[in-house]
């Protein structure tokens, strides 16, 4: 009856607070059980060695761009879910800065067919809030969430109008989908390349003031708080936005938020370099920003850590800093950079990390994954902890290479990746 | 008045009004009178159309009208009041229809003899489909035709003397 064994892994779910070494198996593309007595060596059962390695609910990514309808130069839906699985991601959520943008029915069908074709990894459509995401009329939520989109966000651009973000939450909450918001007062932010402070004065280059994301991070949690709506915050990175949320939380505020990866390792003094491959939005900031939204993870303010994945063509980074445009492909380097990163030196554990990597995105998206509960889909990421390896872009699964850590030597990565049962990734 | 004529009572008949509850002038009145007079009463509609707030007044809030169809003796179908609206408060008229247009599939799950009203003018299309609106359940012309005679004895009331009221 079961097709697969898991043996003697360090079992990781913190969706019912388990650690501890033993069996998994896997029966008709579900999770059958977790034990230590399974019968050895059933010639019928495909066995895999978890010895030394983390068993861990398949990994969630909230925050990823496809590209595809309209920049397949930088990404498609096939490659993004081959890069998705390569990255230990079993489940990925995808913004709607498409061309034409997601907010009809058929886009979000169109997004769900491709993944479907690709089969790679599962795909959730995250549809724009307003119509073409322009900001000033709300997309029908209603027929969407109907058409299979989990939940509704301008993203990777901030949603300007506080009228139209108040109703949108005020009109979402009958649909129970969360909103999520990218924070940021453009006004504040325009023709900014990197953070505002020392460096970005020392370098002559325009800078994003923290005050652009605090302002809009606290619009946003209190149009949450009056409407009742679910928020969820895109892209944290200040220190201010942290303590924002953490007070939000303390109140009872229904929000839930994330930080992308590089924005927890990375500081402005990389623009040194002027790689345009670290210019991300939000902006790499000071180490006292990164030291606040690791305190943020560690005291469960930041629910959740992103990949950010934003591939964009070399063609189109290659370019003066002014003209190019942010973002970097992550999304096969977030959990090696964030085991490198993170638990390595002893911030976070490794059940901390998996909540924020699975858990913790599936319950915000209000996604049935993120558990290895008996029943529940066999979605599984086994994690080498141990494993060093040297980052070369050259073998992405992704479109784009825009990464700053070509050669540099992570620990911990993915060594299978399993998707309703199915192998998907064996290293 | 229409309901009464054609129950013989309100006492515990579930009625909804359902649609534009914010910008409604119909739905202030009825609600009030209809409790009175001891019906229970539902507003439901787009969350950004109907306050939570009326629950502090007795008065169930929904936002799906799939969810309350089946419990309704009477169905009280509001117009949209887009001339009284500032902002949009829902994304398109063809969202509103597919979420509280009161259809020929809406009807199949309602009670047999449940009553459907609109206040008028009605938005064919809208709020409800011409074959509902024209259909056996529908009292809306009755419901215009008392509406004159309600509003001649209010006229009546308010503008005579006292000693002959």
């Amino acid at each position: 009856m079961a097709d697969l064994i898991i043996r003697n892994g360090r079992i990781i779910d913190p969706s019912q607070s388990l650690d501890e070494v033993a069996d998994l198996l896997i029966s008709d593309g579900k999770i059958a059980g977790i034990g230590n007595s399974f019968k050895q060596n059933d010639p019928g059962i495909e066995e895999i060695d978890g010895t030394g390695k983390i068993v861990a609910p398949g990994l969630v990514d909230a925050h990823v761009q496809l590209r595809e309808p309209g920049f397949e130069e930088d990404e498609t839906i096939a490659s993004g879910t081959a890069a998705a699985i390569n990255g230990g991601f079993t489940s990925i959520a995808c913004l709607p800065n498409t061309s034409p943008t997601t907010d009809t029915q058929a886009q979000v069908q169109f997004i769900q067919q491709k993944a479907s074709q690709a089969d790679n990894c599962h795909v959730f459509v995250i549809a724009c809030v307003s119509k073409n995401r322009e900001g000033q009329e709300l997309a029908e939520l209603g027929i969407l969430t109907q058409a299979g989109a989990v939940a509704f966000s301008d993203a990777p651009s901030p949603l300007q109008k506080t009228d139209l973000f108040r109703r949108a939450l005020e009109y979402s909450r009958m649909f129970d989908v969360p909103v999520l918001d990218h924070p940021e007062m453009p006004e504040l932010s325009q023709s900014g390349i990197m953070h505002s402070g020392a460096i970005s004065m020392v370098l002559g280059l325009s800078g994003m003031h923290p005050d652009s994301e605090e302002l809009a991070t606290g619009r946003d949690l209190r149009l949450a708080e009056t409407t009742g709506a679910r928020l969820h915050l895109m892209d944290i990175s200040t220190e201010g936005s942290v303590e924002l949320i953490r007070r939000a939380k303390g109140r009872g505020v229904n929000v839930t938020s994330e930080v992308c990866i590089a924005n927890l390792h990375l500081t402005d003094e990389v623009m040194r370099t002027f790689d345009s491959n670290y210019k991300v939005n939000p902006p790499l900031r000071s180490q006292a920003h990164i030291d606040a939204c690791i305190a943020g993870l560690q005291d469960g303010t930041i629910d959740v850590i992103t990949s950010g994945h934003a591939p964009r063509a070399s063609e189109k980074k290659m370019t003066e800093l002014d003209r190019a445009p942010f973002g970097m492909s992550q999304i096969e380097l977030t959990l090696g950079l964030a085991i490198t990163h993170l638990v390595s030196p002893g911030h976070i554990d490794f059940p901390t990390l998996i909540g924020k990597l699975s858990t913790n995105p599936a319950r915000a998206l209000r996604l049935d994954k993120g558990t290895l509960k008996t029943g529940a889909a066999a979605d599984i990421t086994i994690i080498d902890p141990d494993v060093v390896w040297e980052v070369d872009s050259s073998n992405f699964e992704s479109l784009s290479t825009n990464t700053p850590f070509n050669g540099l030597s992570l620990t911990g990565r993915a060594d299978a990746v399993i998707v309703d049962g199915i192998i998907k990734l064996r290293r | 008045m229409t309901i009464y004529e054609q129950r013989g009572t309100l006492e515990g008949l579930t009625v909804a009004m359902v649609g534009d509850i914010t910008y409604s002038r119909t739905a202030r009145s009825n609600i009030w009178g209809l409790k009175k007079l001891g019906a229970h009463v539902i507003v439901c509609g787009p969350s950004t159309l109907v306050s939570n707030a009326w629950e502090d007044f007795g008065v169930e809030v929904s936002h799906s009208l799939d969810d309350i169809i089946p419990r309704c003796d009477v169905l009280n179908l509001l117009r949209i009041q887009f001339e009284r609206q500032y902002t949009r408060p829902f994304p398109s008229v063809r969202e509103y229809a597919f979420l509280y247009g009161m259809n020929r599939k809406r009807m199949e799950r309602a009670k047999d003899d449940i009553l459907i009203m609109a206040p008028g003018p009605i938005n064919r299309g809208v709020e409800i489909t011409p074959d509902v609106a024209d259909g056996p359940h529908s009292v809306i012309l009755h419901q215009v035709t008392n509406g004159i005679a309600v509003r001649m004895a209010a006229l009546y009331l308010t503008t005579s003397t006292n000693e002959q009221a």
